[in-house]
């Protein structure tokens, strides 16, 4: 579905990838890995067009997408959650939901009534505007925004940072739910065990590029490749 | 107090063109990010195309005035696409730099086309005369202008509030980014606020010029105001504006009854008394 081939992107005149290769196939979960500064948000936002592609292979389907801006990516069918969540200030919950429906022209299953069933904290809190909602609700919030445009891929970048174990449990689940609704996960996260749970496949990154890559499974049980490039 | 509420009501009108030309200029400096020095001279061309085509050509007022609209509406994107698209990965101070020569060149050719001479264009028949306020004769275009202002303030309360379109560009101008990401068209929307605000500045020298005669270098006078007026309410804010037009407006009209030498002092005796109470504008975040 997506294949990433000697992707090299930076900001301004550094580069912070420098040859990044995976792929990721229909249905799948799969995890990119890494400390911090590895390169796995650059890598999102590469794929989203936030951040221009110097140098390799974004394939999509049949649709390149280097060199492509943003909302034409995100129409194409991919939405990005991002780690900072970046919820429009003055816009409500439900204002920001139907935003993405709208923006996306991808109407499909995914509505209101099925982002409040999946989160239905946000239901209550429909009115309220974006600057209200605490760190976990905008993460919910982010999550259930990107889904409203019907995405057949979702980018999510650090979706547990900073959540708490049992808000990480329900996640968990969501994310379960989510896949089970056909949509295809690329996430990016350097909480092993969460990848361990959700994840199929996982590239693990270092210094911009991929150094590891397989099943979950085999790269968290590789006690060499968790401690050089995932123990903190 | 007759005097007292006359004049207020007199300042009210010259109030509303003032919003009129700086609620396009901070639309265009919310969304977009840029102080556009045209703005003025945005009015200017107004001005001189509902002159043209309502006192020369003899279009019909409202027509007239519509057509100006559109008119610069469309130089406006072709501005917006041709001229500042190319500079918003760059540094500020190049959009200063183009706008700010943008209005010696509509200034120019301002003068070519309409010589330098005040232009005025006759009040059309419908809206002459007066209605008795306070025990004077009020000009019924005073009020039109009134009833313009509110209008549109009303119209883009709803368009900014109300639409899709709206929202997309308040969550454009939180964050372009992430608005892209989402599927908004970025450039399509920086597009259409250029030439709302370009339509608006037309608009406010359409209907002004009937009250404030229009010649070349008016753009310079206007968007020195609108910009006081601007950073008054909050720049990029909208009601900021609003409200800022009102106080420059209603101020300075008292002002000038009083003190009618110190007409432009006032304006930037009011700014200053805003920045030293509130330095980021009355209605900013």
């Amino acid at each position: 579905m997506l294949v990433v081939e000697g992707l090299v992107a930076g900001y301004g005149s550094s580069a912070v990838l420098h040859g990044v290769d995976f792929e990721v196939r229909e249905g799948e979960v799969v995890a990119l890995l890494g400390r911090n500064g590895a390169g796995k948000t650059t890598t999102l936002r590469a794929v989203m067009g936030l951040v221009k592609v110097r140098g390799g292979r974004v394939r999509f389907r049949d649709t390149e997408l280097a060199g492509r801006a943003p909302f034409e990516v995100a129409h194409l069918g991919i939405a990005y959650v991002p780690d900072d969540r970046r919820i429009f200030p003055d816009l409500t919950v439900e204002e920001n939901l139907l935003l993405a429906r709208y923006a996306s022209g991808r109407h499909g299953a995914w509505d209101l009534d099925r982002v409040y069933r999946l989160f239905p904290a946000l239901r209550e809190l429909r009115h309220l505007r974006g600057t209200q909602l605490s760190g976990g609700q905008q993460k919910m919030l982010a999550v259930g925004r990107a889904l409203m445009s019907n995405p057949d891929l979702l980018l999510l970048d650090e979706p547990v940072e900073g959540l708490a174990p049992l808000v990480v449990r329900q996640l968990e689940q969501t994310l379960r739910e989510i896949r089970q609704a056909g949509v295809t996960i690329l996430l990016a996260d350097q909480n092993l065990r969460f990848c361990r749970r959700v994840a199929d496949r996982g590239y693990v990154l270092d210094k911009g590029a991929v150094q590891v890559g397989g099943p979950m499974e085999a790269i968290a049980s590789d006690e060499r490749t968790v401690r050089q490039y995932l123990a903190v | 107090m007759e005097v007292l509420a006359y004049q207020g009501l007199i300042g009210l009108s010259s109030a509303m063109y003032l919003w009129l030309i700086s609620a396009g200029l901070t639309i265009i400096f919310g969304v977009l990010g840029v102080l556009n020095f045209a703005h003025g001279s945005l009015f200017m061309l107004g001005a001189y195309l509902g002159y043209t085509l309502y006192g020369v050509v003899g279009l019909p007022f409202g027509v007239a005035v519509l057509a100006s609209m559109a008119a610069v509406a469309l130089l406006g994107a072709a501005v917006e696409r041709g001229l500042l698209r190319p500079l918003y990965g760059l540094d500020p101070s190049y959009q200063l730099l183009l706008t700010f020569g943008l209005v010696l060149f509509l200034d120019d050719l301002a003068k070519l086309v309409w010589g330098g001479v005040f232009r005025i264009p006759p009040i059309p028949p419908w809206l002459q005369g007066s209605v008795v306020l306070f025990g004077r004769p009020y000009p019924l275009y005073n009020a039109f202008l009134m009833a313009t202002g509110a209008l549109v303030g009303g119209g883009l309360w709803v368009l900014f509030d109300r639409t899709w379109w709206g929202r997309a560009v308040r969550a454009t101008a939180a964050d372009r980014d992430m608005a892209a990401a989402l599927g908004i068209r970025t450039p399509g929307v920086f597009s259409s606020v250029f030439m709302l605000g370009s339509a608006l500045a037309a608009l406010g020298g359409a209907l002004s010029t009937p009250v404030r005669p229009v010649a070349p270098g008016i753009g310079a006078a206007m968007i020195v105001q609108a910009f006081i007026i601007t950073v008054i309410g909050g720049l990029g804010n909208l009601r900021g504006a609003f409200a800022g037009s009102l106080l420059v407006g209603v101020l300075s009209s008292y002002g000038t009854l009083w003190f009618p030498e110190f007409e432009l002092f006032f304006v930037f005796a009011i700014m200053a008394a805003v920045l030293l109470v509130r330095p980021q504008g009355l209605f900013a975040r």
